[in-house]
Parts: structure tokens; C-alpha cells; sequence
């Protein structure tokens, strides 16, 4: 009886062996949001510039609410001027492109809308709740929100142009 | 110049290593000599290769030789000579030339000791030391290349992550990789028994003191390792069950597990088959454990993975795992028990149990290090297994092996009466009785602390009971008692070198113990001048500085302390920001003493020093778990001690 | 990606937020003595005030530092490794932490608050997987691990004990008379 059940004792290793060679196709760090398909929470922030900031005036258009940091180098560096285009092309079709600003000092923040000349609203979220309520475990993070205030999808990581453009042509 | 050198030096190594474990094996096979002798030259040369391509990197960095890009990777014109030599292994490629280095010391040493003294078993002992030796040598010629030429030569270097610039960073890699390939040892004298035949006790007897030494150092290698993030990485613990630490933790497991069985075949000849499995399990553990840092499957602080590396750790493991394993489902006829029991209740038994504990935890450690992964297949949904759910799991079973480190060594073979049983075990178990009414009595209520507590005392006396009855036996016979007691250790050595080293785990668990249960923390801010309080001590905060040094900024805040053993002291938390790195590395603070630390870390503070917050821990008992080590490391040594040939 | 190494986010920030302060239920009594009519007045006033203020602000508890530790425990911090939200000397771990005080706040129950972040984040940002559905999994396998090893160890050692007493040890009479006197000089 033990003369072929002995050879269980190497295929036992098998499945074990094959679960960690699957694990060279995930991703440990990238985690799927929750918040895709669901109401996009409200915030009301103060902008750099002193104006409100609020989602819910925001209603109606699409809005691609951009998590960032100015010593998020080079990653937030490299989307900044990709994010100011997409604001320039697309502010006539409806389309709000929002900054918020998170774990930040007021001067390395501003420092950095001034590096890349940008004119959309950016606000920075003193405490953190934004960042929370949206689930945000790093930056930089995109949200791209519909009409209605759904989340309908999440960017990690810099956004480039052709990102951009495919998510905004669907919502549009 | 030093890229050339060193990078071929490397392949020669590759190639002579495995020539060299074809010839040792084939030298074996076909009974040639000159073929084992010829494996035995190619393994001196490698470890001159080895070496001398170690000092080449050191060289490379004390000389700032930008044009290796290794040494531009880790570390700039600021970084402290020390700093620099220890920089050598500060990441990945390096980490595996010290490995590498390592075992091919070891491989001398086996060569030097057992080319006479285990002449069957010698010639493919070699050829697997010298194989293992070769996948290490791959790595560093293929997927991670540390001899690599940078074009432009920068000029000046990345610089060393923050962290490792520590004492802790010079001695635990040091110690882990020692015990790591030191199981290297052992395995290689299983391998070779098996393809031999010759089951028995040769490979065990001649590994003793390679499976104590490598067992040492990685527990030393894990205390270095608990003592380094207890105070550098500033969140006031010493052990966060990442996988990493886990994937040390699993080989110690089972090397623990090892190291007692195999005490059972030396005397019973008993549980031959589970002992080979079980040397097996570990080296394929330390394996694993390399292979999960290197990988980037799993998420962890540890990690310092790149690119294909994982792959190729992974394919050696399943070799070795599925070599080894089938060489056991070979001989398994050969493998079977060949001694006997007449009653559950006897040493055998509780080493049984004992192992049964270790396996478990180590299988539950490895299963919930790995569930991620698992989830995320079944599933789709990724979940997080970390500090709780570890804690919950494994404290009933280390509990269990606490109390089996009291009744092992006093039980009788074969079978313990119920005379032996009262002899041993009476006392103890009304002094760990006594011991829990008393802490109960004291106001300790956590359960799991009072059984904690109450079987550290029952281990204590079963120890105490042991030495004062054999101290007495000596004295009987004529000796003067500091005499009788010192002869007693030498003479015995491996017994009570054994039970020092379970003493040393006692004062570890009851460090751990009192840590866990006994901690309490809070965070607060606070305005210059203001102070808060935490059990019994007051801390005030009295400012903020700011300096530069060699290679970062640093921000330091004064905390003046008041109470317990901390009177007057001033801590100063700080916050170093260095410029290669996008955040800064918080610098903790703390006073620590034999009952309880006093943990301060510095966290948001005001620009212009008028506020801070501020978390403070006082932590019990830590100090415990180092001073466990020490005696730990004392039993150690007696245990690998000589042994004494003379009679009485 | 960005992500701090250290696990610890940029400071120099003026102030973090402490936690928030605790409000008492403000309750109206009404002690009564006089006419019926005032009586009823001043009951229905007072009750409307209860109303309005208690809709105004929802009853808030205490906040226990143990609680908040616990619950911050059992969290994942999302920056660091591996390290919970009550250890992490991160930034963001600290920001975390008031929130959870603030919902305790708030009313919350340790529950609710977990549920919280598990609706933003994912299952993930719990530390220990819930012990539900598949999950059981891993809470069960140290069980059946050891579960599993003690019925091992039995049959291991029913084949062991069961050769027993087949061939008993040899004992020279001599030898055992001496073994004998030895002991009982042995107090």
C-alpha cells in the first residue's frame, strides 16, 4: 500500500509551487476599489486661491478629481501638465478637473501649482478626510466622476494623455 | 576596471562550481577519488573567488567607485565610512554576494572537517553544498548582476535608504544569512544519506553542532531583527508578523522542531523518516524565505525586489523541493521505525507533541502569510492577514510548547510512572499553581498573561528541580557545591547547555508577554511649555531644533521627563529628512530600563517649534526579550561546548 | 507611485488634529407646580427643545483611548507594510487615527467604524480577514493543523506501544538489588 502513496509526499509540494508562481501575475500593491460605481462622497474645501470648492456645484459636469503631492516626485510631476491639458481641452465639453492636495505644506503646494502654471481649482484636504472618504492609499489618484456624481473609474498612479482621453470619451 | 574583475571573477566561480558538484557526484557514483579531490580544489577556489570578490565591492566602496553602479546605487559622498562597508549588503545584489560568501566558507569548513571523518558520505555532501553554491553564483551573474559598469560615472552617488543606516543594519542580515545557510549544512548530510542509504545516524551526529550553530544564529538574526524595528523603525514594537519576518520565523520553526527530534532518533532510533522531511522543510523554508524578498509577490516592508530574480528563486526551490522530496518517497522502505514505546505518556511523546506544535505554527504562519494570495485567486478580493490575527493564532500553541519545555527534558523515556511523574512534576506544578493565585491576586486579569505566568514558573522549577537534584547527587560524592555545580554543567553539557537556552526562551516569552498585555500608549499635541502624562511619568515639550548633517536635515524636539526611573532625562525625537527619499524617517526616543521603556516618537510638528504632536509608549518587559537572548546565546555555547571525555 | 519609505509623511505642518472635544446631551427637565395648562405648555416645549437639539446633535459617547487603540489596531495602515493604523508613525496612520475618534464620537460602534473603511478601501484594510465566508479558511487551518497532528502522533505511537511487552527487558537480578539499595539511600 505504501509503495505508490509514497509519491504523494513530492506532488503535495505541486500546488503549493504553482499558487506562488501565480502570484508573479498579480500585483500586491494595487488594490480595486470599492468606490467605482458608487455615489462619489461629498467634500467642500477652501481652493489655494481662497475660493470654496465643493463637488455637489459641481453636479452636471464631469469631474476628474485629481489626489497629489508636491514631493510625490516624479509620478505627479510627470501628470501635472497632462492634467492641465486635459482642463484646457476639455473645460467647453463640461469637464472640471479638480486638485486636491494632501499631506502638503501651503508653500511646497503652491510652489508647485506655479511650477507647471496650473489654472484649475486645487485645494489641499488639511486633515486627511477627503483622502479617507475616497479611499486613497498614496498619490497620486484619479477619479473620474459622471454627470450624476457616480464614480466611474479610478486611476492609479500618473495619468497620461491617452488615459484621459479614453475615460473622458466615455463619460462624454 | 573593478566592474571587469569582479564580474568575470564571478563566472569563473559559476562555472568551477559546477564543475566542481559534477565531479564530487560523479566521483561518487562511479568510486573515483581523484574526481572527489578535484571537487574539493574547485571548492577552495571558489572561496578565494568569493573573497576576494567581496573585498573587491568593499574596496569599491570605500573608494567611492561610482562607476560600479551598485555602489552609486547605495550610497553618496556623505554617507559614514561605516556605513559604507555595511552598504555592501544594504540591498539586493549585495545581500546575495554575502550569502554566497557565506556558504562557500561553510563548504570549506565541511571540506576541512568531514573529508576524513564521513568518507561516504563526504563526496556528495560536496557536490550539493557545491550546487546550491552555483545557483547563488547564477543570480549574481545573471539576474543580478552587482559587478555592473554605469556609463556616465555619476558624480555622486543615490546614497543608503535612511533605515539601514544603523548598528542594527551591520549585524542582523549578518546573522540571519549565517543561520540560513548554515541549514545548508544539514541538508546537504540528508541528501547525501539518502542517495547513499545510509539512513541512519551518521548525518545526524555530524551535524549536531552545524544544526545548534545555524539554529543560534537565526535566532539571533530575529532578536537583532525585533531589537532593530523596536528602535529604528519608530513604531514602537519589535515584531509586526510581515512576511518577510515570518518567512525567517517558519525556518526557525522547524529547525527548533529539528533540533529536538532528532535527539529522539539518536537515542530511540525512532522518527528517521520525519527527521530527513523535516531538515528538508527547513532549508526549503529558507529558501522560500529569500525568495519572498526578492520576489515582490507579497507586500512588505522588506521587500527589495527586481525584476526577474523572483523567477529564478522560485524554479530552484521546486527543484530542490521536488529532488529532495522524491529522494525520501525513494528510500522510504528503508525508513522505518525501528524502536518501541510502552506508554504514551513518556519523553518520546512530549517531543512528539512538541513537534507537532512547531509544524503546526509553522504551516499556520506560512498559510496565513500566503492567503493573500490565495483569496485574491479564489476570490478576487484581496485581503490583509497581519498582526491580529497572528498573535490570536499562534499564542495558544507557543503556550503549549512553554509547557513542554518544563515537562521534556524530566519525563522518562519509554515510559514515565507515576512515581517518576510525582518525583518531577509535583513541586512544579504547585509552584506554577501558587504562581498564577498570586498574579491573579496582584490584579492581573488577562487570562492568557496568568497561564503565561504560571507556566514560566512551572518551567523554572522543573529546570531547578533538575539541577538541584543533580547538584545534590555530585555533592553526595564529595564535591564542594560551586564545584559540584560547575562540573555538573560541563560534564552534561548538551543536557543543561539545553536548559539554559530554555531558560533564555522563558525570560523571552515573559518579555512578551508583559509587552503585550501590560503596554498602554497615547498621542497627543502639545504647545511649548505644556506637558502630559502617561503611567506615572510627565512629559513636557520644550522646543524644536533644527541641524544639518553629513547627508540629511534633521529636525530634533526636547522632551524633558519627569517619574519612574526617567527623572530629569531629556529624549530627543526627531524627524531626519534626506534628500533622496520623498518623506522623512522618524527617529525615536527612549529611556529604556529592566521593567518598563519609555518610548517617544516625534510626529507633525510647526514650523516655528510652537507646537508638536507627540505619541509616548511605556512599554513592559521589553528589555526581557534582549536579555532572554543573551542567555539564550549563553546556553547555546555550552551546548556546542566540547564535550568533557573524562569520567566524573 | 509615490510611497513613503520610512513610513512617515511629510511634516511641518501647523497642527494635527487633536482629538474632538465631548458634548453632554443637553437634557431638559421640568419640574412642575402650578396650573395643569402651564404644566402641559412647558412639557411640550421642553420636549420640542429635546427634539430639535438632540436631531442637532447625535448623542455623542465618551471616547475611550482603549477603544480608539483597539479599533486603530485592526486596521491596515495604508502607507507603511504591514503596520497597523494604532502603530504607524505615519502622517497618514495619524489622520486615520482621529477619524476613528471622531466617528467614536460620533456615535459609531467599533463596528460601524470598521465598516467605514472597509466600504472605501476593501476588505484590505482590515488587518485580520473577517471571519466569514471563505475566510474561515485561514481561521480554521491552525485548528485542523493541529487537529491533524495529534491524530498522527496517535497512530504513531499505537504502533509503537503495541510491540511492547511482546520482548521485556532482561534485568540481571544482581544489578536490580543494587540499583535498589542506591535509591533508597536517597532520602
Amino acid at each position: 500500500m505504501t509503495h505508490r502513496w509514497r509519491w504523494l509526499l513530492p506532488m503535495a509540494a505541486l500546488p503549493v509551487l504553482g499558487l506562488l508562481a501565480y502570484g508573479f501575475v498579480l500585483d500586491p500593491r494595487s488594490i480595486p476599489s470599492p468606490l467605482v460605481g458608487r455615489p462619489a462622497a461629498a467634500f467642500t474645501l477652501t481652493a489655494f486661491d481662497g475660493s470654496p470648492l465643493a463637488l455637489e456645484t459641481l453636479r452636471g459636469k464631469v469631474v476628474v478629481v485629481n489626489f497629489w503631492a508636491s514631493w510625490c516626485n516624479p509620478a505627479c510631476y510627470d501628470e501635472a501638465p497632462v492634467l492641465e491639458r486635459a482642463w484646457q481641452t476639455y473645460r467647453e465639453r463640461g469637464v472640471v478637473v479638480v486638485g486636491v492636495d494632501m499631506q502638503d505644506t501651503p508653500e511646497a503646494a503652491q510652489a508647485f501649482i506655479r511650477r507647471f502654471q496650473l489654472t484649475f481649482p486645487n485645494a489641499p484636504d488639511a486633515a486627511g478626510k477627503v483622502a479617507v472618504e475616497y479611499g486613497v492609499y498614496g498619490v497620486p489618484e484619479t477619479f473620474f466622476v459622471d454627470r450624476a456624481g457616480t464614480i466611474r473609474a479610478k486611476h492609479v498612479g500618473a495619468v497620461t494623455d491617452d488615459v484621459i482621453r479614453g475615460t473622458l470619451d466615455r463619460l462624454l | 576596471m573593478i566592474p571587469e574583475i569582479g564580474g568575470g571573477a564571478l563566472v569563473v566561480a559559476l562555472a568551477l562550481a559546477v564543475l566542481g558538484a559534477v565531479a564530487a557526484a560523479t566521483g561518487a557514483r562511479t568510486g573515483r577519488p581523484a574526481l572527489v579531490e578535484s571537487a574539493q580544489h574547485a571548492a577552495l577556489a571558489v572561496y578565494a573567488l568569493l573573497t576576494g570578490c567581496l573585498a573587491l565591492l568593499v574596496y569599491a566602496f570605500l573608494r567611492f567607485d561610482f562607476s560600479v553602479r551598485y555602489v552609486a546605487m547605495n550610497t553618496n559622498l556623505g554617507t559614514p565610512f561605516y556605513y559604507r562597508i555595511t552598504a555592501v549588503w544594504g540591498a539586493l545584489e549585495g545581500s546575495i554576494v554575502l550569502w554566497a560568501w557565506m556558504l562557500a566558507t561553510y563548504t570549506l569548513i565541511v571540506v576541512v572537517r568531514h573529508r576524513r571523518n564521513a568518507r561516504e558520505l563526504y563526496p556528495w555532501v560536496l557536490s550539493v553544498m557545491l550546487g546550491v553554491l552555483a545557483f547563488f553564483l547564477l543570480v549574481m551573474t545573471v539576474p543580478a548582476p552587482v559587478f555592473q559598469r554605469l556609463t556616465p560615472v555619476p558624480a555622486d552617488g543615490r546614497g543608503l535608504n535612511p533605515l539601514l543606516e544603523d548598528s542594527g543594519m551591520i549585524t542582523h542580515p549578518v546573522a540571519l544569512y549565517l543561520g540560513f545557510t548554515g541549514f545548508t549544512v544539514p541538508f546537504a548530510f540528508a541528501m547525501a544519506a539518502l542517495v547513499t542509504g545510509r539512513v541512519n545516524d551518521f548525518w545526524i551526529t555530524a551535524t549536531r553542532r552545524w544544526t545548534i550553530t545555524a539554529w543560534y544564529f537565526l535566532s539571533l538574526g530575529l532578536l537583532i531583527g525585533g531589537w532593530w524595528s523596536y528602535h529604528v523603525l519608530g513604531w514602537g514594537g519589535y515584531w509586526a508578523w510581515d512576511p518577510v519576518e515570518n518567512a525567517a520565523f517558519m525556518p526557525w520553526l522547524t529547525g527548533t522542531a529539528f533540533l529536538h527530534s532528532v535527539m529522539i532518533q539518536e537515542r530511540r532510533r525512532m522518527l528517521r523518516l520525519w527527521n530527513l522531511a523535516l531538515v528538508i522543510l527547513t532549508f526549503a523554508l529558507t529558501l522560500f524565505g529569500t525568495f519572498l524578498t526578492r520576489s515582490g509577490i507579497i507586500a512588505s516592508v522588506h521587500a527589495f525586489t527586481q525584476g526577474s530574480i523572483g523567477v529564478f528563486f522560485l524554479v530552484f526551490l521546486s527543484v530542490v523541493v521536488l529532488i529532495a522530496l522524491g529522494l525520501l518517497a525513494w528510500r522510504w522502505d528503508v525508513l522505518g521505525a525501528q524502536g518501541e514505546l510502552d506508554s504514551v505518556v513518556s519523553r518520546e511523546s512530549a517531543f512528539l507533541l512538541n513537534n507537532v506544535l512547531l509544524v503546526a505554527a509553522t504551516f499556520t504562519v506560512f498559510f496565513g502569510t500566503i492567503f493573500p494570495l490565495v483569496s485574491e485567486a479564489v476570490r478576487g478580493v484581496k485581503v490583509s492577514v497581519g498582526m491580529p490575527f497572528f498573535n490570536q493564532v499562534n499564542v495558544p500553541l507557543f503556550l503549549g510548547l512553554i509547557f513542554l519545555m518544563g515537562v521534556g527534558p524530566l519525563i522518562a523515556w519509554r515510559r514515565a510512572s507515576l512515581d517518576n511523574l510525582k518525583r518531577n512534576f509535583l513541586w512544579p506544578a504547585v509552584i506554577g499553581a501558587v504562581a498564577a493565585g498570586v498574579v491573579w491576586a496582584l490584579g492581573v486579569r488577562s487570562a492568557l498573561a496568568v497561564l503565561s505566568l504560571a507556566l514560566a514558573a512551572f518551567v523554572a522549577a522543573t529546570i531547578t528541580v533538575d539541577v538541584v537534584r543533580g547538584t545534590r547527587a555530585r555533592r553526595r560524592l564529595g564535591e564542594a557545591l560551586p564545584g559540584a555545580l560547575g562540573r555538573l554543567l560541563l560534564r552534561h553539557n548538551r543536557r543543561y547547555g539545553g536548559f539554559v537556552v530554555h531558560l533564555g526562551i522563558l525570560v523571552i516569552a515573559l518579555g512578551v508577554t508583559g509587552s503585550q498585555a501590560w503596554s498602554v500608549q497615547t498621542e497627543t499635541t502639545l504647545q511649548r511649555g505644556e506637558h502630559t502624562e502617561l503611567a506615572g511619568y510627565r512629559v513636557r515639550f520644550d522646543g524644536l531644533a533644527a541641524s544639518e548633517e553629513s547627508n540629511h536635515f534633521k529636525v530634533t524636539a526636547t522632551f524633558t521627563v519627569d517619574g519612574g526611573h526617567a527623572n530629569g532625562t531629556v529624549l530627543l525625537p526627531a524627524k531626519k529628512f534626506y534628500p533622496q527619499e520623498q518623506s522623512p524617517i522618524a527617529y525615536v526616543d527612549y529611556r529604556l530600563g529592566l521593567f518598563e521603556d519609555l518610548y517617544v516618537v516625534l510626529g507633525d510638528f510647526a514650523r516655528d517649534g510652537s507646537q508638536a504632536t507627540v505619541k509616548l509608549q511605556v512599554n513592559r518587559l521589553v528589555s526581557w526579550i534582549w536579555i532572554g537572548g543573551l542567555v539564550l546565546t549563553l546556553g547555546a555555547a555550552l551546548a556546542v561546548a566540547p564535550e568533557r571525555r573524562r569520567l566524573v | 507611485m509615490a510611497r513613503s519609505t520610512g513610513c512617515s509623511e511629510p511634516g511641518a505642518r501647523s497642527g494635527a488634529s487633536a482629538g474632538p472635544r465631548d458634548h453632554d446631551v443637553v437634557g431638559a427637565t421640568l419640574e412642575g407646580r402650578g396650573e395643569t395648562a402651564t404644566r402641559t405648555l412647558a412639557l411640550v416645549v421642553g420636549l420640542l427643545l429635546v427634539a430639535t437639539l438632540a436631531s442637532a446633535q447625535p448623542p455623542a459617547r465618551p471616547v475611550s483611548d482603549e477603544t480608539a487603540h483597539r479599533i486603530a489596531s485592526e486596521l491596515r495602515c495604508v502607507v507603511c507594510q504591514n503596520l497597523s493604523v494604532a502603530d504607524s508613525p505615519s502622517e497618514m496612520a495619524a489622520q486615520m487615527r482621529a477619524i476613528v475618534r471622531e466617528r467614536l464620537a460620533a456615535g459609531d460602534s467599533p463596528e460601524q467604524v470598521r465598516e467605514y473603511f472597509v466600504q472605501r478601501y476593501g476588505e484590505w484594510i482590515l488587518l485580520a480577514p473577517r471571519r466569514q465566508g471563505f475566510n474561515l479558511v485561514v481561521w480554521g487551518f491552525p485548528v485542523a493543523a493541529v487537529a491533524l497532528g495529534l491524530l498522527a502522533v496517535a497512530f504513531r505511537l499505537r504502533r509503537w506501544t503495541r510491540h511492547a511487552g511482546a520482548t521485556p527487558a532482561r534485568v540481571d537480578t544482581a544489578m536490580s538489588e543494587r540499583i535498589r539499595r542506591e535509591l533508597e539511600r536517597e532520602p
